[in-house]
Formats: C-alpha cells, structure tokens, sequence
C-alpha cells in the first residue's frame, strides 16, 4: 500500500479533535495534580458551579454569549483564510456604539433600544474590523499584526474617550454615565425566575440568531462560498471570478460586526454602563472556541457553551479551592489552542497508522 | 539646569523601559531572520519573569533566577519549535496559544505556590540584580553636564541592561560578519538554498529559537528581578507585542531595533513625565496619545507609507522538501 | 576557440575512468516510474547532453546524482568508484555541482555571500569572503563567468545569476556540473555567453551535463548526447554523427497516433481572435510575444510545445487570469477588456469557458465537496438572491457524474479524494455543459488514467460538433495531433508555425517545437513538399556553430 489512505469522515470530523481536547485537559489536570490539588475534585466543583444552580447557569450563559459572538468573529475570519486577533479591541469599540446611541436615547423603551444597540454595536465593531481588513487587501500589511495592533490602539482610544469624554463629573470609577434601567437589555431572570440575579439577558436569543446566520452564510450562501473558496485556495477563486479584495473587506467587516455583539451584551445589558477594559479578554477566548469548534457554528455553540462553564466554574472554584485559581481556566485555553490549531495534526498520524492497520489486517 | 536634569531623568528611565523591549526585540530578530514567526514572546517575556523571580525568591539567587528565566524560555521555544518546524504547525497560532499560556499558568503557580493573589514573594535586593556603580560616577557627579550624563545615565543600571546594549553590536556582529549569521539570513529568506547546498534547515531553525528564548528569557528576568523586586501579574504588559512592532518598524535589523526600542522607551517614559502638565496651546496632553504612537506608527509603517517594512521571506511558512 | 576537436576529446576522455557511470537506476513517484533501468555514462572533459521531452525523467535522474533524491535502486560510480550519494553535501564533496532550473539563490544577498554559503570555512565571515573574492576573480579570469561580487542577487539579469550559480559550483571544487535546462530562461544573447563559458570550462577539464529540451543547443555545444523518453534511456550517440532529426525521432518515438474517431471539421465563423497579443509573466519577463490567431466556430486548434514557451500565459490571457501588456482579445468579433479582480468572471460571462492546465492550482477547490466544484465559477446562477441553491448544484453536480461517469458517484465527497482523471472529469464536465462559445483547454489529460483519456478526447470532439470553437494547449504531441484540426507551434513565445495534423510528420513537429527555424517567421510544415524538403536541406546543412551564430541575432 503505497499511498497512506484518508482518515475515515467521523475521525477526521469528531475523533481528531476530541482527542486534541481531551488532551489538552489531560495536561490541564496533571497541573492541577503537579501542585498538590485534586483535579477530579476541582472538576466536581466547576460541573456544580456551572450547571448546579439556577444563577450558575445564568452565570454560564452569560459567558456562553461572549464567546458565541468572539468565536464566529475569529472562525468567520479563519473560513476567509485569515485570522483575527483583533476580536478583542472589536468588541471594545462596539462598546461605544452601543454606549452613544444608548446615551443619546436614554429612557427609550428597551424594545426599540434593543435593535438600535444591535445596530451601532456592529456598525462599531464592523468599522475597526474594516480598517485592518483594508490594508491587508489593499495595502498588503499582514492582517495578524495589524489586529493585534488595533487591539492596543482600541486599548489607548477607548481609554481616552471613557476617562475623558464619558466619564460623568463625581464619579470616581472609570465608566460612563449608566443607561436607564427601562433601556437596558432585561435580564432573563427577569422572565424566569430560575436564573435568579444572574447577569445572562436578551442577548444570548441575539447569540443563538448569530449562530444560524453564520450557519446559513458560511454554508448556504454564495457569499460564504466565495469566502471559503478564498481560504481554501486563493487562486481557485480568481478563476472563479471572486475579487480577493473585496471578500476580505466585507468579511473582516462582518467579524468586527459579530464581535461588536459583546458590547450588547455587556454593555447594553449586564452592566448598563461602559466601564473601562469590559471586554476583560472574550475577545481572545474567541480564538480558543474557534479552533475546537473547527469554524463551523454548531462546533462554535458547544465549545462557547464549555468555554463558559469552565469560567462560571472557574469562579466558583475559587471560593471553593483556594488552591486554585480562575487562570486554569486560560492555562486550558492555551492549551486547547495549542492542540486543536497549531498541533492539530500531531495525531494525525499515528491515527492514520492505526486505520492503515486495522484495513490492512481486514483485507489480508 | 533644571531642564537638564529633566531631561536625564528622561533619557534614564528611557534606558529602563527600553531594555525588555530591546532584549526581547533582539530575540524576536533572531527567530524571525531564520523563518519563524514569534507571536509568543510576549508569553515568553512574561513566562521566564515568573521563572526567574519564582527560583530568585526561593534560592535567594539572582544568578540562579535568571538562569529559570533563560529555562521557561527555553521549553516555551521547544514547543514553539515541535509545533512550526517540526509539525509544520500555523506558527501565529502556536505563538497565540503560548501567550495565553504564560498567562495562565504564571498567575496559577503563584498562586498555588505563594498564596499572593499570583505574585511572587518580595524579593531583597540581594536577591535581585542591582545597579551598578560605574567606577568615578560619585566623584563625577557634580562635574557640569558631563556629571550628571555619566552618574545618572551611563552608571547606575544592572548587569542585564549593560548585556542588552552590548547585545546589539553583538547581534550585527553574529548577523552579517559569522558564518552562522550568513547561513541564518538565509534560511530565513530561501529555505531551499541552503538545503540544496547539503545544510539542515531544522537545526538551523532551533538554533534561532534557542537564541531567541536566550535573550527572551534576560529580558523577563529584567522585569521581574531586576526593574522590580518579584513578579506581578501580567507584568509584561504586551511588551512582546510592542517588541514585535519595533522589530517590524526596525526592518529586522540590529542597530535600527536599538533606535526604535529606545524611541518607544522614550514616548513611555514621556507619557509618565507630561502627567497633568498643562502646554501653552494644546494644554495638556492625554497620556493615552503618547500611549499610541508606537502602533500607530507602525501600521502607517505596514501600509506601506512611510518605506516598506519587507519581512523575511520565507518568514512564517514551514518548510517542506518538495518531491 | 577549442583547442582540441570533438574526436580526439572523445579518444582521450575514453582512456580514462569515466567521470559519472550511472547503472540501473530506478525511481519512482507513487505509481509514477520516473526512471527505469538507467544506464548513462558521461566521460571526462566532455559536454554531455540529456535531452528528452517534459516528463521525460531528465530532472529526476539528476536530482538523484545530486543526492537531492535517492534512487529505489541501482549505482553511481563517480571516477570509478561506487559511491551511495545520500545528499547534496555528499555530491558537493565529490565534486558533483548543480544549476538548477530555478535558482537557488538568497535573493537580498550578495553575489559573494551566495556563492560562500554553506561552503565557508571559518566561522568568522571576513577571511572567507576575502578568499572568495580572489578566487572569483580568478574564475572570472578563467572562464569569463564576470559578475560584480558585491551585487545584489535581485539587482542582477537571469543571465548573471545563472553565471552565479555557476561560480556557487566551482568555487566548491566543482569537476562535474550539472545544468538543468539552462537557457530557459536566458535571451539568446544570454544563451550565447553561457554557451562560450561552457565550451570554455570544457576545454579546462570539466566535465559538463546539460539536460535541455532544445536539439538546437545540444548540436551546439554537446559532444555527446543521450535520449531520455518516458523515463527511460533509449539511446546515447555521439554528437557529430547524429542530426536533429534522428534526435528529435529518439525523442518523440515512433509512437502510434492514438485513434480518435472524428469526423471533419467544418469550420464556421470565427468566434476567438487574438490579435499581437503580448502577455508577461509573475516576474514582469514577455512569455507571450505578439502572438496573432483565431478560432472559428466547428474547429479544434491545437497549440504544440514545449511547455514553458509561453503557452501557459497565453492560456490565461484569453481567460482573464492574466492581464494582457499589449495587443487585443476578440470574442465573436468584439473587443474583450479583461482587467482587474473580476476579469475571469468577465471573460466566463461573455462565454468562454476554461480548463485550466493545472487542476489543483486553479480549476479545483480540493478542500470543496464535488458537488462545490461542480459549480466553480457558475456559483452565482445558483440561486436569485444571496442565497445559494444548493439543491440545483447538486443536481447539476448529479448530472455531471452521469454524464462524464464521475467516479465515485457521491457529490458530498471531498475532492481531493477523488483519483486524478476523476477530479479532471468534474473539472470538465463544469466547463463543458455551460453551452459556452469558445473552450479553452489546458493539458486536458495529464495524470488523467488510460482508460478516462479517450473519454475525455471524445467530449472534446462532441464539443467541436456541437459548434463550439475549441482552443487545445498540450505538451503531448501525440494528443494535440489526434485531436485538432489545426496545430500552431509555440516556441520562446512565437508562433513558429502552423500545420495541418493529418499531414504533418511528427519528427518535423517535434523539431519545430525544438526550435529549429530561426526566422521569426510562421513557417508552414508538411503542407506542402516544397517546403519540406527546403526544411530537410536545411537541416542537413545545419552547423551547431552556425544555429547558435544565427540565433544571436535577435
């Protein structure tokens, strides 16, 4: 047998990248062991702080929102054939979109509000999305460090236009002035009273919408197929008729627009206000939910769903296990990048060997 | 004379700020001139602080310390390595990943190990590495001009910051005047011309990576054993990123990434300085401009408006024999 | 110029061990043999010439000289000696150097940094570089291989970074150098001075492999030459009592015309013209040279040559893959502006449908479902809005599979796990059930299986029945003559000639090819006797010195 034979579909589609996951967390808990603790212990106290009570699965979802918006803004990106690391700064500037025209229309009944905020979120969002998506078309700079660096740039602006701008006279905290409870985004505790004061709202219907429309986009769209026709082979896609240029544009501007969604949540729900560095590094668990969510929506929604367990949990394990902080949590994180992006293929082959084996010995 | 001394204090802690941003800047040369991305030094940087500031607390060795820092560096380049040489692995990702687990992990251990909220014990300054005292610097002191330059700006830093100065003429000299540099320049631009010439194009690429996590691995020691005294949270502050930037608008090459780190350590310590300083016209000057030149100059740098910034070539792509 | 004649070189050369004796070589690709049983002996101080068509196997058998490759089986003897050549440093060593075909050199280095690289021999860089400096210009004295040491590679013309590959060989202690089809890439000027240095470095004691695809070269500088033809050695003679015409016979074969079962064509209007078009390459350099013809409705043209001749770019040109430097695209007699990010999907919307040369460079999406590239280019017929109809693709893409019996039939199956003539089929398939005007068919059956060929050679013809124009790019002679119903010859970006394929004699296409004319001008071969036997004397007549004396002028 000369040449090595695919992996079958479900290992390629499922077992491969369980397996990356499962090691990575592997690694996880032999850290949690190496410093005294005891990781099945540490898991119980996350499984229950996650999912045990009404406010945690709020908490949960919550989280589980945050990482469904950074997650489709890096895994749209990746479809495209780039990558985003600039969901971070995204989601900061979408912020003030969500802040000005909630500001600017204080008092209107969240049903109106809730579309507007939508609306200058990703329009925010979109715009410091755009601006790398540019130069990387039109002017060549490398989309990567660009993001990265309009991450630092929304960083100092975003700074500058809180304490300076927004910030109300006598107030000592560095946030804006805060939005009228009747304009915010309702909590769902507000209609279920199961998820008690937990800060999960609105915007996770928003989330889910997200979900399908990405779905429907990268899969069921022309537009998503010029786009995955670009990540696949650049060239391809010119015999095709798909301008590179203005497919990278659009598409960086759609990620900014995803990941502006944060702000919405954030801003124009759970605080009610724009405080200084909210985005607090969602932006980047992105990265993490897409490369184990593989891209694909569905992928996104589950490891969106785990990622924010593990940060409810996290929480939680720090009351519990003092032993142990919430950085695990971005120990793991790290981890699940490292093994589901960059080391994806390391168990590639010995898998392939393994099925190689198992057919050979089939047909003797 | 007010003014002068001003100004010193400002060129001295420009010298301060620009030494991690230059060792590691350094590093990043070193990998991306031999054709490897380094997103990771930032996690590097940040990694070998802990190190260094976790072995300085418990053996009371700055020397020992720093040797930790050079080691976390050194496994954060093993994997950097196994994941883009040898797995032919998206080097961005892998950098990516390895930042965040620097992050993780530093504030977990110290937290596990020291119960400080992730910061290391407070090191003494036995413990650290402490500044030195050049010879005549006190007698020189009180000389006019000459005085203060010499006692304040020239005498007065630790070991590690002479190293890094003398890192650069040392880089230019290993770069363009060895046979290491030469095969290195060109392994990052034309992989293949060196494998056709019978060379090994791993080895090559380790060697940059060891380097790389070398002077990295000073560079976190600096912050955490010799700038302060133990590791804070976070410490390295997306130094990385910025080094990452000067080595990008220094065009990869030594002598210019020296410029541009002391220029990016000066715009920092400026913005310490101008804090609540009113101008005749423009009044004062918001902390966060000052913050923001190095990267917006940068980007204008990368879209090609002010010269063109042309990496390696072969930069970020791993290498495969083809058939 | 040399001191010695060809004859008496070739009585002192057989005295001694020969420089390289290769024995039974065997290598292969996968299910590719790209070299079986060689056998080649090369003697001392002689030129001496590969030639063979594309695919011949030449470049493989000298990677594996060079130790960039190692043999299945088989032994090198260099000097006499058996020697198992694991790597490039290894040949090195034993004095084997390598030009290749593309350059290995660090384009933002200098000259003598390339030429030291790899072969330093101190760790500081100062004494070698100033060693290699005088030992440059001693080389420089020696062969005329001049070329201004602190250069930038990047600043310096094709030519002189070939003569800095030279020197990268010599300068390691080089006795043998192999050059991989050195002049493609050279002006005949350029071409010229290779040629003189060549001569010279022979006439020093070096012995010289020259693997080429042009006769002309070979009767120009080689003392001894031997035929490669799909993957094997057919024969080795010496220069001097050979011709082009034999040659170009070893190296085509007497191969059976492969029957293509068609009718006449009956050509209509003309539906492709292509009028002094002048197209570049990536690198700015002219492939297409002010190059005139035209494609009527009801008629396959077929262009012949060696690939490499520019037939690529023109290929892209017409399809708006490649934007034109001068001259003008016509389709149904109206002008076609194909500029820009949208000129392949322009040039698809005015009718011209296309098969690329290279499936999975362009015309495939490897990572795509089959029924994705089904739809390749047309993916915006399917579906009104923003959305795309994905039941339509897939039904187009069921129809393709039964149509063109696309194996296996599962539309969901990834395309790179499709064989080769399957993925052509799928490409084919898109192209042709478009109904477009004009087709444009690159190397439609390369890796294509026997069995998928006359499939695809049959729907070719059903085009061309159907009233399409046809325009055929292949570097089969074989398949361009079995299928059109004209042939234009390209060579160095010319059209060198054209010919009626079911008169023409196959040796004659071959030389053409080869580019044995030097006129600019079109000559028409086989056609008619006069002009045969005109080419015949001339052939006859030829003089190696003269050829390349002729060709100099440009």
């Amino acid at each position: 047998m000369s040449a090595r034979a695919p992996l079958p579909r479900w290992v390629d589609i499922a077992l491969l990248p369980v397996l990356n996951v499962v090691l990575a967390f592997l690694i996880g808990g032999l850290i949690v062991l190496a410093v005294g603790q005891n990781p099945l212990q540490a898991v119980g106290v996350m499984v229950y702080g996650a999912f045990g009570y009404g406010t945690g699965v709020g908490y949960t979802l919550y989280y589980t929102t945050d990482f469904i918006f950074a997650g489709l803004a890096v895994s749209l990106a990746y479809h495209a054939g780039m990558f985003n690391i600039g969901g971070e700064g995204q989601a900061y500037l979408g912020g003030l979109g969500v802040i000005l025209i909630a500001l600017a229309l204080n008092g209107l009944h969240w049903t109106v509000m809730f579309p507007l905020m939508i609306v200058f979120g990703a329009l925010f969002g979109a715009f410091w999305a755009f601006i790398p998506g540019y130069l990387q078309a039109k002017r060549g700079s490398h989309i990567v460090i660009t993001t990265i660096l309009f991450n630092f740039i929304a960083t100092s602006v975003m700074s500058y236009i809180i304490t300076r701008i927004l910030k109300p006279e006598g107030v000592n905290s560095d946030e804006s002035a805060p939005i009228e409870a009747i304009s915010r985004i309702p909590r769902l505790g507000e209609f279920f009273s199961f998820f008690g004061r937990s800060p999960a709202n609105l915007s996770i219907l928003v989330a889910i919408v997200a979900l399908v429309f990405c779905y429907w986009l990268i899969w069921h769209s022309k537009f998503g197929y010029a786009m995955r026709a670009l990540g696949h082979n650049p060239v391809a896609a010119r015999y095709a008729g798909i301008s590179g240029t203005r497919m990278i544009i659009i598409t960086m501007a759609i990620c900014g627009a995803l990941a502006g969604m944060v702000a919405v949540n954030n801003v124009g729900g759970v605080q009610g206000r724009l405080i200084l560095n909210f985005v607090n590094g969602a932006g980047f668990v992105g990265i993490a939910v897409a490369f184990m969510g593989r891209g694909h929506p569905i992928g996104v929604a589950l490891s969106a769903l785990l990622f924010g367990a593990l940060y409810q949990g996290g929480q939680e394990l720090a009351f519990s296990m003092p032993g142990i902080t919430k950085e695990m949590i971005v120990t793991i994180q790290a981890m699940v990048i490292l093994f589901t992006g960059a080391m994806g293929d390391m168990l590639r082959i010995p898998l392939m060997r393994l099925f190689d084996r198992r057919a050979t010995a089939g047909t003797p | 004379m007010q003014y002068y001394t001003d100004l010193i204090l400002i060129l001295d802690s420009t010298v301060r700020l620009a030494v991690p941003l230059l060792l590691a800047c350094l590093a990043g040369l070193y990998s991306e001139r031999a054709g490897i991305v380094d997103i990771g030094l930032e996690g590097k940087l940040l990694g070998s602080a802990f190190g260094a500031a976790t072995v300085a607390a418990v053996t009371g060795s700055a020397w020992l310390g720093l040797l930790a820092g050079i080691g976390v560096a050194l496994c954060f380049s093993a994997v950097h390595g196994l994941a883009s040489i040898n797995l032919k692995g998206n080097q961005t990702i892998s950098g990516v990943a390895l930042n965040f687990l620097a992050a993780g992990l530093t504030t977990f251990l110290g937290q596990a190990w020291f119960q400080r909220g992730g910061m290391t014990p407070q090191l003494g300054n036995d413990q650290r590495f402490t500044p030195i005292t050049l010879p005549f610097a006190n007698e020189l002191a009180d000389v006019p001009i000459i005085g203060g330059l010499y006692s304040e700006l020239i005498s007065g830093h630790n070991i590690l910051t002479y190293f890094a100065f003398i890192a650069v003429p040392l880089t230019a000299f290993v770069l363009f005047s060895t046979r290491f540099g030469l095969r290195l320049r060109a392994v990052g631009e034309n992989p293949k011309a060196l494998d056709t010439a019978g060379m090994s194009v791993t080895r090559l690429r380790y060697q940059a990576l060891i380097i790389t996590a070398i002077l990295v691995g000073i560079g976190g020691t600096y912050l955490s054993v010799a700038q302060s005294s133990g590791f804070n949270n976070n410490m390295s502050a997306g130094r990385g990123y910025i080094a990452l930037a000067a080595l990008i608008f220094a065009k990869w090459r030594p002598w210019p990434a020296l410029l541009v780190c002391l220029l990016f350590g000066f715009l920092d310590a400026l913005q310490f300085r101008l804090q609540g300083i009113d101008f005749p016209v423009i009044g004062q000057v918001p902390v966060q401009a000052i913050q923001v030149l190095p990267y917006l100059l940068t980007i204008i740098l990368l879209a090609g408006f002010i010269g063109r910034a042309v990496a390696p070539k072969a930069a970020g792509i791993p290498y495969t024999k083809e058939r | 110029m040399a001191s010695t004649t060809s004859s008496q070189r070739l009585e002192t050369a057989a005295a001694q061990a020969p420089a390289i004796e290769l024995r039974g070589i065997n290598k292969h690709f996968g299910a590719v043999h790209a070299n079986k049983d060689i056998d080649l002996v090369v003697k001392r101080g002689t030129v001496h010439g590969i030639v063979g068509e594309n695919g011949a196997g030449k470049s493989t058998l000298m990677s594996i000289l060079y130790g960039f490759y190692s043999a299945d089986s088989g032994e090198i003897l260099v000097d006499g000696q058996r020697h198992d050549i694991t790597d490039s440093r290894h040949a090195l060593a034993l004095g084997i150097g390598m030009v290749h075909q593309h350059f290995m050199l660090v384009e933002n280095f200098s000259v003598l940094e390339n030429v030291v690289l790899g072969a330093e021999d101190s760790p500081l860089l100062g004494k070698t570089l100033s060693k290699a400096r005088e030992q440059m210009k001693a080389l420089a004295r020696d062969y005329g291989l001049e070329v201004n040491p602190d250069a930038l590679i990047e600043d310096l013309s094709v030519g002189q970074q070939q003569r800095v590959e030279i020197l990268k060989a010599l300068y390691r202690g080089a006795e043998i150098l192999i050059l991989d089809e050195p002049t493609g890439v050279l002006t005949p000027a350029e071409a010229d001075h290779l040629f003189r240095i060549l001569k010279t470095l022979r006439d020093e004691g070096k012995t010289i492999i020259l693997i080429t695809h042009k006769l002309r070269e070979i009767m120009a500088i080689t003392d001894e030459v031997s035929v490669m033809r799909q993957g094997a050695m057919v024969a080795t003679m010496t220069t001097s009592e050979t011709s082009p015409a034999e040659l170009a016979e070893a190296m085509v074969g007497r191969r059976v015309l492969l029957q293509v079962e068609k009718g006449s064509a009956k050509p209509a209007e003309v539906r492709l013209e292509v009028k002094n078009l002048v197209v570049a390459d990536d690198f700015g350099i002219p492939r297409v040279k002010s190059v005139s013809f035209s494609v009527r409705a009801g008629e396959i043209v077929g262009i012949a040559g060696v690939s490499g001749n520019g037939q690529s770019e023109l290929l892209e040109a017409i399809t708006g893959m490649r934007n034109i430097r001068e001259g003008a695209i016509f389709l149904n007699g109206k002008p076609l502006a194909l500029t820009g990010d949208d000129a392949a999907a322009d040039a698809r919307a005015a009718g011209i449908a296309h098969v690329p040369e290279d499936r999975h460079r362009m015309g495939l999406v490897t990572g795509f479902q089959e029924w994705e590239n089904a739809i390749l280019g047309y993916q915006d017929k399917y579906g009104s809005g923003p959305a795309l109809d994905i039941g339509g693709a897939k039904a187009a893409a069921r129809e393709h599979i039964g149509k063109f019996d696309i194996r296996p039939p599962d539309t969901e199956l990834k395309t790179a796990n499709f064989s080769g003539g399957n993925q052509q089929k799928i490409v084919l398939a898109r192209e042709m059930e478009r109904d477009p005007d004009v087709l444009v068919i690159g190397q439609p059956t390369r890796g294509v299986d026997i069995g998928a060929i006359e499939f695809i050679h049959n729907e070719i013809i059903r085009m061309r029945d159907a009233g399409k124009a046809v325009l055929l790019v292949s570097v089969e002679l074989d398949e361009v003559r079995s299928l059109s119903d004209r042939i234009i010859v390209m060579f160095d970006g010319h059209i060198v000639g054209e010919a009626d394929p079911a008169t023409a004699d196959e040796g004659e296409l071959g030389l053409l090819m080869a580019g044995v004319t030097h006129d600019g001008k079109a000559a028409t071969v086989g056609t008619t006797p006069d002009v045969k036997t005109v080419t015949e004397r001339r052939l006859m007549e030829m003089n190696p010195q003269q050829i390349s004396d002729k060709d100099a002028e440009p």
